[in-house]
């Protein structure tokens, strides 16, 4: 069975008509690539997933685990292991980052059916999975991204990710903004989370992230549609046209 | 709007809950103010000729002033007339313990939760209750009286201790200084009085529940409290009204005095009756509270959480006279609906090496409108006074507003002054960020507002923290502290 | 600002320029004639600000403008010391002396692959495709970039291709000096593509000796995702005076820092402005500077937030003694657009001396109303506590103090990533605080019998 099965997904988002019809179907294991000139739609999917209420899905179906995805509240499919990465992460003033993963993670845990983490167990986690992002303590006794550089919010994003263990984890831009070393840390995070019953949609603007986070599948949106799919080569092929040459195929169609 | 923003705005709005009428026999003057009704006031209270003096200069000096324009508000102006100034449970004889109390009163004040009845001893709370305008009972009093403190009702510290009430009154707050509290002055009912002497630590958190309850009355307590030389005290305030669709007044003043290493730690849960969604109704909430650090390394802090008044106007403040001395003011107001807050704190340093620290915390929802308007003065011999104020705003929902005024006067190069201002949202976006972590919407909006109060919440005690949070309409248990 | 008197300012420039055009200005590329054009109508129209002007409220430029300048036809004897006094490691070197590339002084020879550094000249004589950018900045508020433009010769030209991620340290050094009192008006183009990643320190120095005038004009171009850190390295001597106008635009998810460091000049005025023009763009403003004497440093920074998500951060920091003055404007646009604007604006002044004054003013200006905007300000001296600890711990006044200032300013030296420079300065600012602390030593001490102390 499938683990994500998109049918015919429409979504609008202020009254405009932005995705027009995606289907896609994730198998356990795999990393698809979601790729896009700006506007074709890219972050309304992985939002629209994650159901966030700006955006408003008109028709289409979405299977989660064979369970309907678009039924369930936000935290629902949080809890169920749909887990986003934001583009840009928001931050929560005088909430303190341990205390809000602590929260995060006894709630998908209960609905896992496991027992509340006691303090000392939930440290002994957080901390291990600390050193993967190369997080320092003093980011987990601050404020939910408050005062956080750009790259130390992506690497929130992934340690979040690391410490929650979703079944399926969309990246949102996740490169955007970052410089050569936070990126490389962000996706060595992401590549130690790769597993044979854990999924990844990754969401990209530039063809720059999948040469460290390598996907199985290249999917090209434009304008609310999927105009190409391939392998991780159609990435390198954009790399290098550009995005022009399918905007521009797509005004003659 | 989308469904978060209307879960926050209901959570804001919890209907209130202290709006009932107590039936019960009042002692009321006829409406309206002039010279009359100034001696009535002072006979029923049977005051010392010194006092209805202090009080009918007050009286003139009001009538030559004007109502202050310059606040940030907007509401009919009071018609001074209308109201009626003295209200009180008709008196039937001289209570001596709790159980004499009217059982009606009694009851009221159990349906506010107020720990008025003697098993509440465990909690270390003494209680004075002030209804409408009249102090009708003051718990522990003989044991605070073993160490020397005096809490009682302000009417009885004229009756028992007049040189102390002669001495402090209007020490702090001239009967001068502006058009309500010289209307105060005027014609003040009641309110309470405390007095720590030398070296004493208030044993318990002494504390004060003021209710309106009357038709067209306004209430005018008077607050005063001193600690001698090395003394401390922490005192609590709470305010409630009945849900009336004309507008009432409560127009107080506190006066507070710390000598040479006192310390005195003044918190208020202000709920007066904001009025309905329309704006229809409502207290009117104009206050002078001002604190006078007199001796050296003296402390006062206010802390204050405003949630309730249709218009409030007030700035808690310190005066910093005592070398090494220190002010502190923690705030967080609420504006919902209609109402509108004016509110903030002055910080004056006159002495040297003195400290203040400002911390507000406005939330706007509905068509609130929430000003700070704060000032921080330091004097020519202020050598090295510091402040550091921080201004936060929130605000929910699109049709509210927050504005910010802080205002710095430095005569001293040695000053070090720090000032730091925000605004934002509780946006749909924090919300949804909780949630996509697996966090429920309502824990989420909780931890919110609760991590923007979070520096003011602190400063409270137990207690009242607690109600703090009740009030905000929103359970913020577990992620505070 | 045009009146009589100013027009009397004027003409000693405009005479100056006139001898540039007609001697060795002469042979210039249409392209450089035409923005020479430009800068001398809008300085014409425009002439010097006056305190009666909004920005130049307390910078008050009198001691600059009666000066009569000339354009150095000479150069200071023996560049080469000062060159290495400042070089960096393994840099990238091109030297600008008087306002022209000096080969000589120059060390071009390890440029790394995607990237182009040269004379701004020669680029624009080989019409060079990055020169397209020269003259985007808005010289309307600005009269000295104005004057600039008129002047317009030479400068430095920095690009990085897209995709470079450039470790070397780019270092370019503007060295102003010779017979006579001298000026200069460098230009300095950075253009860095897509995804590239660079830094570049520009050393401002001036020769002992007459006072000089540094007139400099950056102007970066910053593209997508791209992450550049330029530092302004500002060391006049006590007489130098110093405008730099600096523009940059930042495209979407593209990031620029700057951090402005002073330790030296007469009058030093510093306008910084970012157009945040790509959604996710990000600019950090950071400042520190040690102004004495009767000295005036003023840093106008202006940040344009035209599209959503964007993220600024401003911290400037200022350590003033004798009867020094500083100037501080920080003015944060937010666009109706730019939702989601995060912009923190930070200012502090250390003063050392009860003489020393500061202005600080914060403008914001916003139209969007989903936004957050944090400003803060703080004045004051060393604090006393820490001193005593410090002492009680056995460090003397002057080890305290030091710490203490060390701790102060290395909020933003620390910030600078090119080891090298880093520490030049951090020796730099202590040097020159040392100076400071003699001063006031010998200006406090009583002369013991028959000794002679100088003062004022």
């Amino acid at each position: 069975m499938s683990l994500l099965s998109i049918h015919d997904l429409h979504v609008t988002a202020e009254g405009k008509h932005i995705l027009k019809g995606v289907s896609l179907d994730i198998q356990p294991g795999e990393v698809h690539a979601i790729m896009g000139p700006n506007g074709s739609g890219k972050s309304t999917l992985a939002r629209a997933l994650s159901g966030h209420p700006g955006y408003a899905v008109t028709s289409g179906r979405v299977l989660f685990n064979g369970e309907d995805l678009l039924d369930m509240d936000p935290d629902e499919r949080a809890r169920k292991g749909v887990f986003m990465a934001f583009q840009y992460p928001v931050e929560i003033p005088g909430v303190n980052n341990a205390y809000f993963l602590k929260a995060a993670l006894n709630a998908v845990r209960k609905e896992r059916g496991l027992d509340d983490l006691d303090a000392i167990d939930f440290m002994a986690v957080v901390k291990e999975k600390a050193r993967l992002l190369e997080m320092d303590d003093s980011m987990l006794q601050r404020s939910v991204n408050e005062g956080f550089s750009g790259g130390e919010k992506k690497r929130n994003e992934i340690f979040h990710m690391a410490v929650l263990e979703p079944t399926l984890g969309i990246l949102d831009e996740t490169d955007s903004g970052l410089d050569i070393d936070a990126l490389r840390i962000v996706s060595h995070g992401v590549n130690t989370l790769r597993r044979e019953d854990r999924s990844f949609i990754v969401v990209t603007h530039y063809q720059r992230l999948l040469n460290y986070i390598v996907p199985d599948f290249v999917h090209v949106l434009s304008e609310g549609c999927v105009v190409r799919s391939g392998g991780c080569e159609l990435a390198l092929e954009l790399e290098e046209k550009g995005y022009g040459w399918i905007e521009a195929g797509e005004a003659r169609a | 709007m989308s469904t978060s923003t209307d879960v926050i705005e209901q959570l804001a709005t919890t209907d209130y809950k202290y709006g009932f009428v107590t039936d019960i026999e009042q002692d009321i003057a006829p409406k309206g103010l002039n010279e009359d009704i100034v001696r009535l006031i002072s006979s029923k209270k049977h005051e010392p000729e010194w006092l209805l003096e202090w009080r009918l200069r007050a009286f003139r000096t009001w009538l030559r002033m004007e109502e202050p324009a310059w606040q940030n508000v907007q509401y009919d102006r009071v018609d001074y007339q209308a109201i009626s100034y003295y209200a009180a449970p008709k008196e039937k004889k001289k209570l001596n313990s709790m159980d004499e109390v009217d059982p009606e009163i009694r009851a009221t004040f159990d349906k506010l939760g107020i720990p008025l009845i003697e098993q509440q001893m465990l909690a270390g709370v003494a209680v004075d209750a002030v209804f409408d305008s009249v102090s009708v009972a003051t718990t522990f009093r003989s044991k605070l009286a073993e160490l020397g403190i005096i809490f009682c009702s302000f009417s009885e510290a004229v009756k028992d201790h007049p040189e102390l009430v002669r001495q402090y009154l209007g020490s702090v707050v001239p009967h001068t200084d502006n058009f309500f509290a010289a209307l105060n002055s005027a014609i003040f009912s009641d309110g309470s009085f405390v007095f720590v002497p030398k070296g004493v630590t208030c044993p318990m958190e002494l504390s004060t529940y003021f209710r309106i309850n009357a038709k067209e009355t306004g209430q005018f307590e008077r607050t005063l409290i001193i600690c001698e030389d090395g003394a401390s005290v922490s005192y609590l305030e709470g305010c409630t009204a009945p849900k009336r669709d004309e507008n009432q007044l409560h127009a107080a003043v506190v006066e507070l005095v710390a000598l040479d290493r006192a310390t005195i730690k003044y918190s208020t849960v202000q709920n007066w009756y904001p009025g309905d969604k329309h704006g229809v109704g409502g207290i009117y909430n104009f206050v002078t509270k001002r604190g006078h650090c007199r001796g050296v390394a003296s402390k006062i802090t206010w802390t204050q959480v405003e949630t309730g008044s249709a218009v409030t106007w007030k700035y808690p403040s310190c005066i910093l006279q005592g070398d090494d001395s220190v002010g502190e003011f923690y705030s967080v107001a609420v504006t919902n609906n209609r109402q509108q807050a004016d509110t903030g704190t002055k910080m004056i340093h006159l002495g040297r090496n003195t400290r203040s620290t400002i911390v507000s915390k406005g939330i706007s929802a509905g068509q609130g409108q929430n000003t700070y308007r704060g000032a921080v003065k330091i004097g020519k011999h202020a050598t090295n006074a510091r402040n550091y104020s921080q201004c936060d705003s929130l605000l929910i929902g699109d049709r509210c507003g927050a504005h910010t005024f802080p205002y710095l006067e430095i005569k001293n190069t040695s000053a070090k002054v720090e000032h730091e201002a925000s605004t934002s949202k509780v946006g749909e976006d924090q919300i949804f960020y909780c949630e996509q972590r697996g966090i429920s919407k309502e824990d989420a909006i909780s931890m919110i507002v609760s991590g923007f109060c979070k520096e003011v919440f602190r400063e409270l005690p137990m207690e009242f923290a607690v109600e703090a949070q009740k009030l905000l309409g929103i359970s913020l248990e577990g992620s505070v502290g | 600002m045009s009146t009589a008197t100013l027009d009397e300012r004027q003409a000693p420039y405009l005479a100056e320029l006139d001898r540039f055009l007609r001697g060795r200005g002469d042979a210039a590329p249409a392209r450089v004639r035409t923005l020479r054009e430009q800068g001398l109508a809008r300085f014409q129209s425009m002439g010097f600000p006056s305190t009666r002007d909004e920005a130049w409220r307390f910078t008050n430029v009198q001691a600059l403008t009666s000066t009569p300048f000339r354009l150095g036809d000479g150069v200071p004897t023996n560049p080469m010391p000062l060159v290495q006094r400042v070089a960096l490691p393994g840099a990238v070197r091109l030297v600008l002396l008087n306002g022209r590339f000096a080969p000589e002084l120059s060390d071009l020879s390890a440029v790394p692959t995607g990237l182009k550094v040269g004379s701004l000249a020669t680029a624009l004589a080989q019409g060079a495709p990055e020169c397209s950018h020269l003259g985007e900045a808005p010289m309307d508020a600005h009269p000295f970039a104005a004057l600039n433009t008129a002047f317009l010769e030479d400068g430095a030209l920095i690009a990085i291709r897209k995709g470079a991620v450039i470790d070397t340290p780019i270092h370019i050094v503007v060295i102003t000096g010779g017979t006579g009192k001298t000026m200069v008006h460098p230009r300095v183009l950075l253009v860095a593509g897509e995804a590239s990643q660079a830094t570049v320190s520009l050393t401002l120095l001036t020769s002992a000796g007459e006072a000089h005038y540094t007139n400099l004009v950056t102007e970066a171009v910053i593209g997508e995702q791209a992450h550049i850190e330029c530092v302004l390295d500002q060391r006049g001597t006590e007489g130098a005076f110093l405008t730099s106008n600096l523009h940059v635009s930042v495209a979407r998810q593209g990031t620029f820092r700057l951090r402005t460091v002073t330790l030296g000049g007469r009058i030093v005025r510093n306008d910084a402005s970012a157009l945040l023009a790509g959604e996710g763009a990000h600019v950090d403003f950071d400042g520190v500077y040690l102004v004495d004497g009767s000295g005036l440093v003023d840093n106008h920074t202006t940040i344009d937030h035209a599209t959503p998500h964007c993220t600024s951060h401003e911290l400037y920091k200022g350590i003033l003694d004798g009867k020094a003055r500083a100037v501080f404007n920080g003015r944060i646009i937010v666009r109706l657009d730019a939702q989601k604007t995060d912009a923190k604006q930070t200012n502090r002044a250390l003063l050392l001396s009860n003489d020393a004054t500061i202005n600080s003013n914060p403008q914001l200006e916003i139209f969007a109303d989903d936004v957050k905007c944090t400003h803060g300000a703080a004045v004051g001296q060393l604090d006393d506590e820490a001193l005593f600890y410090l002492r009680a711990r056995g460090l003397t006044e002057q080890a305290a103090r030091d710490l203490l200032i060390h701790a102060y300013a290395g909020e933003v030296l620390g910030r600078i990533s090119v080891p090298g420079l880093r520490q030049q300065l951090e020796r730099e600012l202590f040097r020159q605080l040392e100076r400071d602390l003699a001063e006031h030593t010998q200006a406090g001490a009583v002369p013991a019998a028959g000794a002679t102390v100088d003062q004022e």
